[in-house]
């Protein structure tokens, strides 16, 4: 357990702002010409094709068209870990795995991997869309890494594993794409490498897919590999990861157990708060008739708070102005998951409310969810102000409060003193009871 | 630079894989490219494959193109412009020079455009790029061995007949259309990664080649004294070997128009895979 798997020293990439566009690029008539005015000198020093990286003598503002998409990144992963990659888009994570995968050098540091490696940065690496399905078994598994003796050994695993053996003769151009990824990942499944490095592939495919490349994923794990994997399914990274590593801003922000760095991330990453104002009635979210002035989120202390123990009651509240007299109201609130997931709305639509017309002013509603309902992690507070005939909604702000739910592991909440996954999008503390029917003590 | 070390030699298990920054030129790397030979095998295997997948006449096309240009060669340059070939039929004389320079011309624009054709691969998987041109060429071998074929049968039918031991020297003669033809590959597939001027260029630098290359006329038309400055152009070996080894005329593989021909040939191929793996490196970035 104790044997390093991939060593990262000090890594850092660096690229040339505009080297894809037109407008830095010498033009090949002005390089021919540097080529014949100084053909040695040029070969040994030239800018365009040094790596991009500080040797480079490329003219002028220097610095300035610089940028690093990676730097001063060390980690080591031991064989048999699970480590998963998270970040924002544009954080790094894409140029780390691409640089642990050998498709692009760093511009400095250094990485040891101790194995053999296989990548997985994309679905179908490798398929030719003019081939059979058959074909392309083999093609894409040679450049995932397989021998081709290997792949002659599993084939009819992979085409019994893909589920599309009848159209395996068939160019994958008539594939349709459910097909398509079924083979890709067929293939992909067989691979035995040392170390598994995975991005993003998950964001493609079904949700039977998903389920099926997770499952997949944890047999690997299962069978002591070691894996690097980069994802956005944060639930998927908790799940299959004991430790995981943020990368922003081309550098790792932080590093620990998978639970921790997901948790703390999902809140700094929320760009909703606990609570929102909007001072100015006339910009506030709303209509003529009422308009949105301000919502909290408010532990049972009454005070405003961004984290919540799971055990105690959660109240939301809302503040809004009544423009125009004569209008029956439901407040509501929608609350979700950090996944998008609705775990319930809620209305105040008691008897009679439809009786109840308001006056003009400011009004507060507030409800509160008790104790031991939500599951951990991150929640999105949508809010609302709806009135009937005709239906309407005045204001309806998804994401307007959030809040985090942790559990301090104190053993009297749903999870006791378990520390494992616990799956589902609500926590209730159910009750209990287990009677013994016939029993004994095996001691005498 | 990335190298991978024995497992012996690493502290842990398996092979160990070093990567950092490379900088200035570096080795080629021969044994890493032995390693990834499947790959080779499966890149030439798909361009073949692929080449006349939905095509009515399939793998005909391979014929129809040196045919087409013989045909044009002898009416035009053999029968209205009377050039001269070596006494050999005008058609037998172009077409033996045009088998080795369709082979040559197919292989340096595919390898030349392979690089930009497989960005998929490059930017998502590793393997030695080297390869991926070189499977362009190879892929080229049995398009030639069908030409060939076809050259036999109009040696039969014009009642030529080649001396068998001469014959033999028509595999190093193809090696070095192919060691031509890939020399110049990789230099034009690394440029195009950058520049896709290169692109635009090539066709009209195969069709000059062309004419700087004795397959419509002899190269006995030139003066002496230009001569090795003319086999500059590997072709010219090739091309006049191939009418020693079939027809009895052009120049012997052991002249030294031939030996100026294989060192030109030489000089490319080694600086084209020096400065293709110097440049290697961005290709992922760049591309």
């Amino acid at each position: 357990m104790s044997k390093i798997a991939v060593r990262v020293q000090d890594l850092g990439k660096q690229y040339r702002l505009g080297v894809r566009g037109a407008w830095n690029q010498p033009m090949l008539r002005e390089v021919l010409s540097g080529v014949v005015a100084r053909p040695f000198r040029y070969l040994s020093r030239s800018a365009w094709f040094s790596p991009p990286g500080p040797q480079s003598t490329i003219a002028a503002p220097a610095a300035a068209s610089h940028v690093w998409a990676l730097r001063g990144v060390s980690f080591d992963v031991r064989a048999g870990e699970v480590l998963g990659i998270i970040g924002p888009n544009g954080a790094g994570k894409s140029t780390l795995l691409k640089i642990l995968t050998r498709i692009t050098e760093p511009t400095e540091g250094r990485a040891e991997i101790h194995g053999r490696v296989a990548s997985l940065l994309e679905v179908g690496t490798g398929f030719h869309p003019e081939l059979s399905g058959r074909e392309n078994v083999y093609l894409s598994g040679a450049f995932l890494g397989m021998r081709k003796a290997e792949i002659d050994r599993k084939l009819d695993t992979i085409i019994e594993f893909s589920g599309i053996a009848k159209f395996i003769e068939t160019p994958v151009k008539y594939y349709s794409s459910g097909m398509y990824v079924r083979l890709a990942f067929a293939v992909a499944a067989h691979l035995e490498p040392d170390i598994l490095i995975v991005d993003e592939v998950l964001a493609v495919g079904d949700a039977d897919f998903q389920r099926r490349c997770l499952a997949k994923m944890e047999d690997v794990r299962q069978h002591g590999r070691t894996i690097l994997f980069v994802s956005h399914n944060l639930s998927a990274i908790t799940r299959l990861c004991q430790r995981a590593i943020l990368v922003a801003g081309g550098s790792i922000r932080n590093d620990g157990p998978a639970g921790d760095v997901v948790s703390s991330y999902m809140m700094s990453n929320l760009s909703a708060t606990a609570e929102r104002n909007w001072p100015d009635q006339s910009t506030a979210p709303g209509n003529d008739v009422a308009r949105l002035r301000g919502v909290r989120v408010l532990a049972d202390d009454g005070r405003t708070a961004e984290s919540l123990d799971i055990r105690r009651p959660v109240t939301i509240e809302m503040v809004y102005d009544v423009l125009k007299p004569g209008y029956a109201f439901a407040p509501r609130c929608e609350i979700f998951s950090h996944s998008g997931l609705c775990l319930f709305t809620a209305a105040d639509m008691r008897m009679g409310w439809r009786d109840r017309p308001y006056l003009i002013g400011q009004f507060r509603s507030s409800a509160t969810i008790p104790g031991n309902i939500l599951a951990e992690g991150a929640v999105l507070v949508g809010v609302g102000l709806f009135s009937p005939d005709p239906d309407q909604n005045h204001f309806n702000v998804r994401e307007a409060v959030a809040f985090q739910v942790v559990d301090s592991l104190d053993g009297d909440s749903a999870r006791g003193d378990w520390t494992g996954p616990m799956y589902g999008v609500v926590r209730p503390a159910l009750v209990w009871n287990t009677t013994p029917l016939n029993s004994r003590s095996t001691n005498p | 630079m990335t190298e991978t070390e024995s497992p012996a030699a690493s502290t842990s298990f398996g092979p160990l894989t070093i990567i950092q920054a490379s900088s200035g030129w570096v080795p080629l790397r021969l044994s890493e490219l032995w390693q990834y030979r499947e790959i080779l095998y499966f890149l030439v295997w798909r361009d073949i494959k692929v080449r006349y997948k939905q095509t009515v006449i399939g793998a005909t096309w391979a014929i129809v193109q040196p045919l087409m240009a013989m045909a044009v060669f002898s009416v035009f340059l053999g029968r209205l412009a009377q050039v001269p070939s070596d006494g050999v039929p005008y058609p037998l004389f172009a077409f033996c020079g045009l088998v080795p320079w369709t082979f040559f011309a197919n292989g340096l624009q595919q390898s030349s455009q392979s690089l930009v054709a497989s960005t998929q691969l490059i930017t998502k998987v590793y393997f030695p790029r080297l390869l991926i041109p070189t499977a362009r060429v190879l892929a080229g071998v049995p398009d030639l061995a069908l030409a060939f074929l076809l050259l036999l049968g109009m040696l039969w039918h014009y009642g030529a007949v080649a001396k068998p031991v001469r014959a033999l020297w028509l595999l190093p003669l193809a090696l070095l259309a192919f060691s031509t033809a890939l020399g110049v590959g990789l230099w034009f597939s690394a440029l195009n990664v950058k520049y896709r001027d290169i692109q635009h260029a090539v066709p009209f630098i195969i069709q000059i080649w062309l004419f700087s290359t004795p397959i419509a006329y002899p190269a006995s038309l030139l003066p002496d004294h230009w001569r090795a400055l003319y086999a500059l152009n590997p072709m010219v070996g090739v091309v006049e070997g191939f009418r020693w080894a079939l027809l009895g005329t052009g120049h012997s593989p052991w002249g030294s128009l031939t030996g100026v021909s294989t060192l030109a040939a030489l000089g490319i191929l080694v600086t084209g895979a020096f400065f293709f793996r110097r440049i290697e490196r961005t290709f992922a970035d760049i591309i």
